[in-house]
């Protein structure tokens, strides 16, 4: 009754997705520091290895080695649990996100997808609408007035981006009707990128996987000239990690959704004109998808050292006063397209 | 195997339930509750209904608890800062709690414990059946109620404003 090959399948996919998330994240740490340097005129980390390339395993080891506090009147438990709720929320997403064509062994289907879930859509909102109770719960158990003040910051943008997120994505349901990542992806075959059907959609669920992740130009819960750190201010060692490296866990997979639904995830024009076996065809999508990934993570690092900080009324007031009438209108706009002129 | 699920799921629901009123942290309990939320959203898959169970975790767990864990971080409720409840309070408390354990005794009572058994697993709970029946059968209801959230909403956007002047 139990399909054990299908139980292999999948285990064996997610411990390749858990430690390729991580060491892309470990890498973007290095990226980030290397890109800030070309565009500050400087050189960046250089010390550890050739080119510094050695610098993420520097930095993970100083993270494991420094001295562990639990400041005195934290609540110890959930001191603990921000953390670890922050770094499992990030991770959880990457269960729905087709990675590529199917690999084929004689007759078993090898899919490059965990979850193919019918309501794989409604998946990821709800993971990004749990994602902030780790920055809330380490924030408030920090029990220091910069952390709780970042905590609230942080909860409170994620619950104002979320409704434009929410309707960015509706527009494109309504394009591919169905709730379904990979049909969503496979809808747009060839060149049909939906980036091209929903600009304003894609511009706006851009903006909202902006605030969503903390970064900057919405980087205010760990804005440092007037909260020091943020939510993690009274972290250190490897909790303090495991904050940034959720941070990048999330760039990372925003970056995979946000080639997903607008970029034609694994697609890309000519791909099936090719006439390859399936396997190659398989690992050609795989790079083209993180083709696509590798770009956008490159955009948000080039935007972070670009752009200035927002303050935090003007976050408010674009959240709901421009980005939420600007998704309904988008919606109401995509639905007339599909009844009157499609 | 669904059986044993099931178990481990209404036993962690119990639990968590309970915490959320035994708990004299008030962290704790919007925090347990939010388990709750997840064992019942699990219930829903159980039960084949995928759609049901990822809004409930939406609405619930990712809305509106939210709220709650802001005003519980806002206030900065903590254990030693609760309030002495008096006499007259804890006999009227007890008086309540009792009759509403007396109705619900009887509302048991009155049930007929069938055979458990797993209803066979069908595909009801499915995004496009749901939205079938919302949309045919089920217009008007649906329709009347999101008119109720939309005047919701603005009463809430009038009272936010009320208090400026």
């Amino acid at each position: 009754m139990i399909d054990w090959w299908l139980i292999l399948d999948k285990v064996i996919l997610i411990v390749v997705i858990f430690v390729v998330s991580l060491a892309i994240a470990a890498y973007s740490t290095y990226g980030e520091r290397k890109i800030a340097a070309v565009i500050q005129d400087r050189i960046g980390p250089d010390r550890a290895g050739p080119w510094g390339i050695l610098q993420p395993l520097a930095d993970g080891g100083k993270f494991f080695l420094k001295e562990d506090i639990t400041p005195k009147d934290a609540d110890k438990f959930l001191f603990i649990l921000g953390p670890s709720l922050f770094i499992l929320t990030a991770l959880m997403t990457s269960a729905i996100i087709p990675w590529g064509k199917s690999f084929y062994f004689g007759d078993h289907e090898f899919s490059l997808q965990v979850a193919n879930l019918n309501v794989g859509i409604l998946y990821l909102l709800a993971v990004v609408s749990i994602g902030g109770y780790g920055i809330m719960i380490g924030g408030w158990a920090s029990n220091n007035k910069f952390a709780l003040l970042g905590a609230l910051r942080a909860s409170s943008q994620m619950i104002s981006y979320e409704v434009p997120m929410g309707m960015a994505i509706i527009s494109i349901i309504l394009m591919s009707n169905s709730l379904n990542l990979r049909e969503i992806v496979d809808m747009q075959q060839g060149f049909h990128w939906n980036v091209f059907y929903q600009p304003l959609g894609f511009l706006i669920f851009l903006i909202c996987a902006f605030a969503e992740c903390n970064r900057a130009p919405f980087d205010l819960p760990e804005s440092e000239s007037e909260l020091i750190g943020g939510y993690h201010t009274e972290y250190s060692s490897m909790k303090l990690g495991f904050f940034l490296f959720a941070e990048y866990i999330n760039m990372f997979i925003s970056s995979a959704i946000i080639s997903c639904l607008f970029f034609g995830g694994y697609h890309f024009p000519g791909l099936d004109s090719l006439n390859m076996s399936p396997n190659i065809a398989a690992i050609v999508s795989i790079c083209v998808l993180f083709g696509k990934i590798f770009f956008f993570i490159f955009f948000f690092m080039w935007v972070r050292w670009t752009l200035p900080r927002f303050r935090y009324d003007q976050l408010m007031r674009l959240g709901w006063k421009v980005l939420i009438p600007l998704s309904i209108f988008n919606v109401l706009a995509t639905g007339a397209w599909l009844t009157f002129v499609k | 195997m669904s059986q044993l699920l099931f178990f481990t799921l209404s036993a962690m629901t119990i639990l968590s339930a309970l915490v959320v009123v035994f708990t004299r942290k008030p962290m704790y309990s919007v925090l347990s509750l939010i388990v709750c939320f997840f064992t019942i959203a699990g219930h829903y898959i159980l039960l084949n209904a995928q759609f049901l169970a990822i809004t409930h975790i939406i609405v619930y767990a990712g809305a509106i608890m939210v709220l709650f864990l802001f005003t519980v971080m806002l206030l900065n409720l903590n254990a030693d800062s609760d309030v002495p409840k008096s006499g007259k309070l804890r006999i009227a408390a007890t008086i309540t709690a009792g009759m509403l354990f007396v109705t619900l005794l009887a509302s048991i009572k009155s049930t007929t414990l069938g055979d458990f058994a797993f209803p066979p697993a069908s595909d009801k709970g499915l995004v496009q059946h749901v939205g079938q029946r919302l949309f045919t059968d089920y217009l008007l209801p649906f329709e009347i109620s999101s008119i109720l959230f939309l005047s919701a909403m603005i009463g809430a956007v009038v009272l936010a404003k009320k208090e400026k002047h």
